[in-house]
């Protein structure tokens, strides 16, 4: 080593922490520094007016007697729960099963892709203005869908078949419903696109393989596509998963929770919290539990997904 | 694996339903807001409108400082776009490139942010932005006035840089052949300039797919502009949406003309940048 390296070297650190500079002091001030004040203002009682006033642990107190009591905050942990099991089984089967459909070698296969993308690069607001529309209990086309629907049920059975119109939106039982076909509807083309790359990864020598051996395409998924699929299933699953408990901004346009708390979620219970009823201490100590949901469900997913993986040479 | 003309027949019908149910909502909202009034709330509905109404458009346009909304929004995901761009590749750049002490503790923080949920920074980094000092009527002490609430910086700061952006283009620049490099270096040229003059210029696609996914992201944020803005002039046009919306009524043909303007800029920007969207996905090491 000469003098000369040493040099280089110590002017290579030099770049290197000039180069990180500006970006390691935004994480800094924007998201290491607020990470530690909203742990200290969950144990205060702030509502942006006064100095915060410590209460030590009394917030999570109160989360733990709001879900003891069954009342909002426990609302919205069950509505986002039945948000995520709505949203996430049936978004990736359906996401799969378009994948390989997609990825048969089809003509004008781009075509489609781009027509099942096109949701995702809407933004939320976008979209839940067109499916409220859809969803008018007056004049939507869903319900003039129903209409038809029992017309054609009438015909068919050459009896009167009455399908009422639904409030959709509007109805306390349905309301999450809707909200979440609307959610895989504007899902679906994301995940679809991450299974076909996971697809597109697997060779195609493995299939021919096992066409020889006789293999039924039965078989063929369950032996080379779906245990060669399991680490981008993962991937799916866990991004999901965050992306189900974070869920926010078609909520609020579309129901802003309500009717009567149905559509209530633990995102939107923060924001009227923090921001509309200045609780700002309360809806830390929601955030950080929020943090911790996610945390736990990621590393059990991993979990869950990391065992039997496969490796086919 | 050949199949026969009827299955190939089959799964096409098959993909191509599916395929316009998932365009049918946006053709509907086209439809609805190119329709007279009294057609909207015929029943049953119509696809093609009668008389087609572009003067919709114009209405919807003047129901609000749209023309404003849209400045706002394109200042917001440009400087947004262009601050990742540079500020994640140059930390990239160190992060896959040179030596020094602590990178592996330093990324590995960097991708820790990740999982942090915006919601948990949320209240501080709003409160963080009202008492910025010696800004917006702020006294030394961050007191007074409003700081960085309504203001462009404030928009824009807290978003300017994001762990996703730098572990995709280290990704990259991980890939690039070193030779191009030594050779720049044994010609005297600076870490800054082989960054600027060879791995910028060698990453086009990356940073197109970078720059493509912060663009939409933040043409279509909602919450973040939401919390930071109240007054009308610095809204955006996500925001500017619910204008249409009263506690009673809602003018569907007017917000559906809205929407489609909303809607039109990220759509032409998906089309032309689509491979980069899948590259985007392909990069981010989802493969079998």
């Amino acid at each position: 080593m000469t003098s000369g390296e040493g040099v280089a070297a110590r002017q290579q650190a030099r770049t290197a922490y000039s180069f990180l500079t500006p970006g390691l002091a935004l994480f800094f001030l924007f998201v290491l520094i607020p990470v530690i004040a909203a742990f200290y203002l969950s144990f205060c009682r702030y509502d942006i007016i006064h100095a915060p006033v410590w209460v030590g642990a009394k917030n999570y107190a109160r989360i733990w007697e709001d879900i003891a009591s069954r009342g909002v905050f426990y609302t919205s942990l069950r509505n986002t729960a039945q948000y995520a099991i709505g949203t996430i089984p049936i978004g990736m089967a359906l996401a799969l099963v378009l994948a390989l459909l997609l990825n048969t070698g089809l003509r004008g296969i781009s075509i489609y892709r781009t027509m099942y993308y096109l949701p995702v690069v809407t933004s939320l607001v976008a979209v839940s203005m067109v499916w409220m529309w859809l969803y008018d209990p007056s004049y939507g086309l869903l319900n003039y869908g129903l209409e038809l629907v029992s017309r054609g049920l009438s015909f068919v059975l050459r009896r009167e078949v009455v399908i009422a119109p639904q409030a959709w939106l509007g109805d306390p039982g349905q309301a999450m419903a809707a909200i979440v076909v609307m959610s895989v509807w504007r899902g679906l083309g994301y995940n679809m696109v991450i299974y076909l790359a996971g697809l597109q990864g697997i060779p195609g020598h493995l299939y021919e393989a096992a066409i020889i051996d006789g293999a039924t395409p039965w078989q063929r998924f369950w032996a080379i596509t779906w245990p060669l699929l399991k680490p981008t299933t993962a991937f799916i699953l866990v991004v999901s998963v965050i992306g189900a408990s974070q869920v926010f901004a078609q909520v609020y346009v579309m129901t802003n929770g309500g009717p009567n708390n149905a559509t209530t979620v633990i995102v939107h219970q923060i924001f009227q919290n923090a921001f509309s009823f200045m609780k700002m201490g309360y809806a830390s100590a929601m955030a950080f539990v929020l943090f911790g949901l996610i945390f736990v469900m990621s590393l059990i997913n991993l979990r869950l997904l990391r065992g039997g993986e496969v490796e086919y040479v | 694996m050949r199949r026969s003309a009827l299955q190939q027949g089959v799964l096409h019908l098959v993909i191509a339903v599916g395929a316009v149910t998932m365009v049918l909502p946006f053709l509907w909202m086209v439809s609805t807001s190119l329709k007279p009034e009294p057609e909207i709330f015929r029943f049953p509905p119509v696809w093609l409108p009668g008389r087609w109404e572009w003067s919709n458009y114009r209405e919807a346009m003047e129901a609000a400082p749209f023309g404003r909304y849209f400045l706002n929004t394109v200042i917001y995901a440009v400087s947004v776009t262009t601050s990742n761009l540079l500020f994640c590749s140059m930390a990239a750049y160190a992060f896959a490139r040179l030596r020094f002490r602590g990178r592996n503790v330093l990324f590995i923080m960097v991708l820790g942010t990740m999982m942090i949920p915006g919601q948990v920074t949320m209240v501080p980094v709003f409160i963080m932005l009202k008492h910025w000092p010696l800004v917006g009527g702020n006294d030394v002490l961050g007191a007074g006035g409003h700081g960085l609430l309504n203001t462009y910086p404030g928009l824009v700061l807290p978003m300017a840089v994001g762990a996703f952006g730098i572990f995709l283009l280290r990704q990259f620049f991980m890939t690039l052949p070193s030779e191009l490099e030594d050779a720049a270096r044994i010609d005297g040229c600076s870490e800054a300039g082989i960054y600027w003059r060879i791995i910028l210029p060698l990453s086009k696609p990356a940073l197109a797919t970078v720059g493509i996914f912060t663009f939409t992201a933040a043409w279509n944020e909602f919450l973040w502009p939401l919390l930071i803005t109240s007054k009308d002039s610095m809204r955006t046009l996500q925001l500017g949406l619910q204008v249409f919306q009263t506690q009673y009524t809602t003018t569907w043909d007017l917000l559906m003309a809205g929407t489609v303007v909303v809607t039109i800029p990220v759509l032409v920007i998906f089309m032309f940048g689509q491979r980069y969207f899948t590259r985007g996905i392909a990069l981010s090491g989802v493969k079998g």
